[in-house]
């Protein structure tokens, strides 16, 4: 159980406050806001990735108390993480298999690309490309294949899909569904896309929209549901 | 003299060591003022390639073929072979505008919306005013006083529909122009769109963003594997596809059945000899290794055997 209680997180003013949630395994857990709501900044705690204010992540049941680098690896393995924007995500020199080979070789686990690879359908040409020669879809499925390596218990999916067309989406979202079905996994998936949170999580979290400059065009502000 | 943007058999392709990239082959189509027509498929497609070449803005182991004749407006011109300098003294800005993927990293953070825009009227020599200019766009004076990183994504993106009209182009290119904007966003850049169609304005409009297109589009053209493989009214396109495909793509919608067509797109350079899209077809037939042409209807198709 992924559980976050009371977060207030942000970098010099808070951008969400008394956040709380829970990601039960085999959950899908949506998050929903507009932009600037601090969907991602939720996000990167709960990935232990940003220290929050206060509050507390606690990651089946132990509380995390050290974030980023010096988050023990133990918890820090248990959660998987995908970006919005692949490109920003995979080290450009590496071909798509050094990339998915990473968490491996950082934690000296035996290889397991190929059969990664094929849980996301990327063939063996693509393996040997570099983030360059492939589409923003392509290296899309390379980074879900990273997140996977080390079988997570958790995967949070921060805006996975906003690059991608409806079909790799649609592929995409059935290649988690499937590795949940398998291992138990659970999901925590924050995208401004509600047709699509409305079909993949089994609830959505709508986080309450800031007020912005442009007053003309901001949504009403929703409360905080569960 | 009509103005009008006419695409005749382009074909864009790209030497690499040992291989060549097929990116846009045999794209013939046309857009004339007071329409939206939408240009949409998979990532890779070549859709972006295509707007590029339209702009002279491909890297230089691009090679062209076929013609991109804009007429009305100045003198007629072939896109594909104009050079860089007619290209931005006459063209980019003048009679085509190019409304940019993130506005709000597209504009200069240290300057206001103001300056940037009246630095367009400078270079342009336009007559109008950045308030004038301004207000086609929906932005208040006051509004473009304000830095970028004051603007909402919204505003941002209202600055830089301003920056492309600065210069009155009757064609308005937009690549990729609602990837990560939130939904009263895209609906609110969705209207914007539609008032500059409505004042006269051609919009090409880049997307893989069906559920966009289907709301502002006058047509939509489904490009797959670099060649445009259904054209026609949006409506017809999107809620009667006659192209395997473009069915394939709507019915990945989340809010239809959500399943991928399978397989994935071909590799731009190794196509297979007839239809590109055979390979992942469920209604493939022998004749499908013959290359299938697009009709010659309103609603045309590229495909021997139409859903």
């Amino acid at each position: 159980m992924l559980t976050a209680e009371n977060i207030t997180a942000g970098y010099r003013h808070p951008v969400i406050t008394d956040i709380s949630l829970t990601v039960h395994p085999g959950q899908t857990v949506g998050v929903a806001g507009p932009s600037g709501s601090g969907k991602s900044t939720l996000a990167r705690v709960l990935a232990l990735l940003h220290k929050p204010f206060s509050g507390t992540v606690r990651i089946d049941g132990t509380p995390v108390t050290r974030y980023r680098h010096r988050a023990p690896r133990a918890l820090r393995t248990r959660i998987g993480v995908l970006f919005q924007q692949p490109r920003l995500s995979v080290d450009p020199r590496m071909t798509l298999r050094q990339a998915i080979a990473e968490p491996l070789r950082a934690t000296r686990s035996p290889d397991r690309v190929d059969e990664l690879a094929d849980l996301v359908m990327l063939t063996a040409d693509l393996l040997g490309r570099r983030a360059h020669e492939v589409s923003d879809g392509q290296l899309q499925r390379a980074c879900l294949a990273r997140a996977l390596t080390l079988r997570p218990a958790f995967l949070i999916c921060d805006e996975m899909t906003t690059m991608l067309d409806a079909s790799t989406t649609a592929a995409l979202v059935g290649v988690i569904r499937d590795y949940q079905h398998a291992t138990g996994a659970g999901v925590l998936a924050i995208s401004h896309d509600t047709a699509l949170l409305d079909r993949w999580a089994d609830h959505t979290l709508l986080l309450p929209g800031r007020r912005r400059t442009d007053s003309r065009t901001d949504p009403p502000h929703t409360s905080t549901v569960e | 003299m009509v103005t009008e943007l006419v695409l005749d058999r382009v074909r864009v392709r790209f030497t690499l060591p040992g291989a060549t990239v097929a990116a846009v082959d045999d794209v013939s189509l046309s857009l004339r003022p007071g329409e939206c027509l939408a240009l949409v498929g998979e990532s890779g497609c070549g859709k972006t390639v295509l707007a590029n070449a339209l702009l002279g803005f491909l890297p230089g182991n691009a090679e062209t073929a076929g013609t991109a004749t804009l007429r009305g407006d100045g003198p007629e011109l072939d896109l594909l072979t104009a050079t860089d300098r007619e290209l931005a003294t006459t063209v980019r800005g003048r009679r085509i505008g190019l409304v940019p993927q993130s506005p709000a990293s597209h504009l200069t953070p240290v300057r206001t919306a103001r300056a940037q825009i009246e630095e367009a009227i400078r270079v342009h020599r336009s007559p109008h005013t950045a308030d004038a200019v301004a207000a086609r766009a929906g932005l208040s004076p006051e509004d473009i006083d304000r830095y970028p990183h004051q603007l909402s994504g919204g505003m941002a993106q209202r600055v830089a529909n301003a920056l492309a009209l600065v210069g009155d182009p009757w064609l308005l290119v937009a690549d990729e122009p609602t990837t990560g904007l939130d939904r009263h966003l895209v609906d609110s850049l969705i209207e914007e769109f539609r008032r500059m169609v409505t004042a006269g304005h051609a919009v090409l409009l880049i997307t893989h963003d069906l559920a966009a297109a289907q709301r502002v589009a006058d047509r939509v053209a489904v490009m797959y594997a670099g060649r445009v493989i259904e054209i026609g009214p949006a409506r017809k396109v999107l809620e009667t596809p006659l192209h395997p495909y473009s069915k394939g793509l709507g019915n990945a919608l989340p809010d239809r059945a959500f399943t991928p067509i399978p397989g994935q797109p071909p590799l731009l350079t190794d196509l297979p000899a007839g239809c590109s899209f055979a390979p992942r077809c469920d209604r493939v037939a022998p004749i499908c290794a013959e290359r299938p042409a697009l009709t010659d209807d309103e609603h045309a198709v590229a495909c021997h055997r139409p859903c």
